[in-house]
């Protein structure tokens, strides 16, 4: 239940924002289907090509910074994206994806960075809180959720949670 | 140990007598904003609610709640209209009779009613639909951007769940001299300390110059908190707070201001007498230098818009280096709010642009977050009064943005070209 396997889409680059993710001209859409269509456009136009259902991206530090838009965690959602590996994130962006359900904000040391490579197969254990690369046998630690996120995290999304 | 303005504001917010950083907190909600782009997302997370069997007749309190339309107002495209009637029908439908509508009156940028409207009052919590909400945190409230299910969910139930942030405390002190402005404040300290500076924390801008300050001049401040990542950006209410609003509301408020005995997380200290005006330059709001030290750089366009930089006081600044003289680049100045526009009209402000060969437009937040009203084209290079240039946030995935005051942006206006203002003042 609690392990989530997956492929990893590394994008080496700290501070990837919302801009980047989905452009501004797409704020308008509310459709999910055509947001996960132009998911992290301003870094890769082929990216949703790419991704197959629960893969993971692996990022840079302070991913999602600038804006509040929902439809950033909404397109990778959408596109196949279940879990992003990051040193740190975009407050925002962290809340958006726990509370909205959509997919988990997983911290990572930025040491591991460079011992997982584009299109290693990885398990992630939320239970161990600990991250196997399948593909080299390599196990890392990850920071574990805050009590809090945990909770809205097993619940499914903030409407599930009860306090 | 005391709080800090912002953790007495949880405290109180959550009925409790005190909380320290980290405290996990439910807080009782004060006020609510949604726009034409998080209104229709919020919408969206009710009708999925809807498929699950979750049915609102109604909002936890309408009058709490306010809406306006801004980022793709006038509509740029038949989606954008649709977005425009699906909200104007959903705040019919529950009831929200502050719908500041494009058209109809006063309206704007969101974050510029906040204000301009009074809509938030000293020691109250206020989260809005976008992520420049920290703007209104000058006003002495807590002021935190979110997204659309949190934002729902606060509909719904009138409270939210917050983590209480550490606070980072910014001290300005000295004269201010005529050429800086709030904006080279904090471009200078979102480069000193990135824009993942202050992730998950509380801004607190205080000091000698902080206390001279405007309330426009403080919302500057505020509102670019959101670009070094904080979760918000405040300054402790005083009488220039007071006298603000006493033209603006007649609510009554208890203000709320930090104990003596507070503890902040770090203290960073500006001798504002030294700085010279700053720069961002492409592509993020920590890329800073000195304008002098990029002088000469040609621009192909100058814009004055949005929350940071096209209040009253922002198009006055502009207006004092373009009075007289004729623009060498296409330049586009917003108003941030129709009021904002009334009033540079009978300032003779409007005339000074129009005269100097600008284009005056209306509010909106347009072009600043690249969605449309004069976007830029592959390799353009845009000076800009805004708050964020990361890659295609104006436009182009490849143009380019510089951010700097409206004193700035306007000296580079007449001369194509990035310039000290020290040279046209």
């Amino acid at each position: 239940m609690n392990i989530l396997r997956g492929r990893i889409h590394k994008y080496n680059k700290d501070n990837i924002d919302t801009d980047v993710i989905i452009p501004g001209p797409y704020l308008k859409i509310h459709d999910h289907k055509e947001l996960g269509k132009h998911a992290m456009e301003g870094i890769d136009p082929n990216f949703s090509e790419k991704i197959c259902e629960g893969d993971f991206l692996l990022t840079g530090k302070n991913f999602g910074c600038g804006s509040s838009r929902e439809h950033a965690p909404i397109a990778l959602h959408e596109v196949g994206i279940r879990a992003i590996l990051s040193p740190s994130f975009a407050r925002i962006f962290y809340r958006n994806a726990v509370d909205g359900g959509y997919l988990l904000p997983i911290e990572i040391d930025p040491a591991s960075i460079d011992k997982i490579s584009d299109k290693d197969e990885i398990e992630i254990d939320l239970d161990t809180n600990t991250i196997t690369n399948t593909t080299t046998r390599e196990e890392f630690n990850i920071k574990p959720f805050p009590e809090i996120i945990s909770k809205i995290v097993k619940a499914g999304g903030l409407l599930y949670y009860k306090e | 140990m005391g709080m800090t303005i912002t953790e007495k504001i949880l405290a109180r917010a959550s009925n409790k007598k005190s909380v320290t950083p980290d405290d996990v907190v439910i807080a009782n909600i004060d006020k609510v904003m949604i726009h034409d782009v998080s209104g229709p997302g919020v919408i969206k997370v009710f009708s999925e609610w809807e498929k699950k069997g979750i049915n609102l007749d109604q909002i936890w309190d309408p009058d709490r709640v306010w809406i306006s339309e801004d980022h793709f107002v006038p509509a740029s495209d038949r989606i954008s209209a649709n977005n425009i009637t699906l909200l104007t029908n959903w705040s019919k439908k529950f009831n929200i009779r502050k719908h500041f509508k494009y058209g109809l009156g006063q309206y704007g940028i969101c974050h510029t009613l906040s204000h301009e409207e009074g809509l938030v009052l000293p020691g109250e919590i206020y989260v809005g639909g976008d992520s420049h909400t920290n703007t209104t945190g000058a006003m002495g409230a807590l002021a935190v951007g979110l997204g659309h299910t949190d934002i729902a969910y606060v509909l719904m139930n009138g409270k939210i769940w917050f983590k209480v942030p550490e606070t980072i405390r910014f001290t300005i002190n000295g004269d201010k001299p005529e050429y800086i402005m709030a904006k080279d404040i904090i471009l200078k300290i979102i480069g000193d300390i990135g824009t993942d500076g202050a992730n998950y924390k509380a801004m607190q801008f205080t000091g000698e110059t902080v206390d001279k300050l405007s309330m426009e001049e403080r919302l500057t401040l505020t509102n670019m908190s959101t670009e070094a990542g904080a979760k918000n950006g405040i300054i402790e209410p005083d009488d220039i707070t007071f006298e603000y609003l006493k033209t603006r509301t007649d609510m009554e408020f208890i203000p709320v201001k930090g104990d003596f005995d507070a503890s902040f997380s770090n203290t960073f200290t500006y001798d504002i007498e030294t700085l010279d005006p700053v720069i961002a330059k492409p592509y993020s709001p920590e890329n800073i230098c000195a304008v002098g030290d990029i002088e000469g750089e040609i621009i192909d366009k100058a814009y004055i818009g949005s929350c940071t930089g096209a209040k009253l006081e922002d198009l006055r600044m502009a207006a004092k280096i373009l009075k007289g003289k004729q623009v060498k680049i296409r330049t586009e100045v917003l108003p941030a709010a129709q009021s904002i526009y009334l009033k540079a009209i009978n300032e003779g402000l409007v005339s000074i642009f129009l005269e100097a060969g600008a284009v005056v437009g209306p509010p909106t937040c347009g072009a600043c977050c690249g969605a449309h009203m004069g976007v830029l084209a592959k390799d353009e290079i845009c000076i800009s009064t805004t708050n964020r240039n990361f890659p295609g946030r104006m436009g182009h995935v490849e143009s380019q943005t510089y951010l700097a005051s409206p004193l700035v942006v306007a000296a580079a206006a007449i001369n194509g070209k990035i310039t000290d203002p020290r040279n046209e003042m």
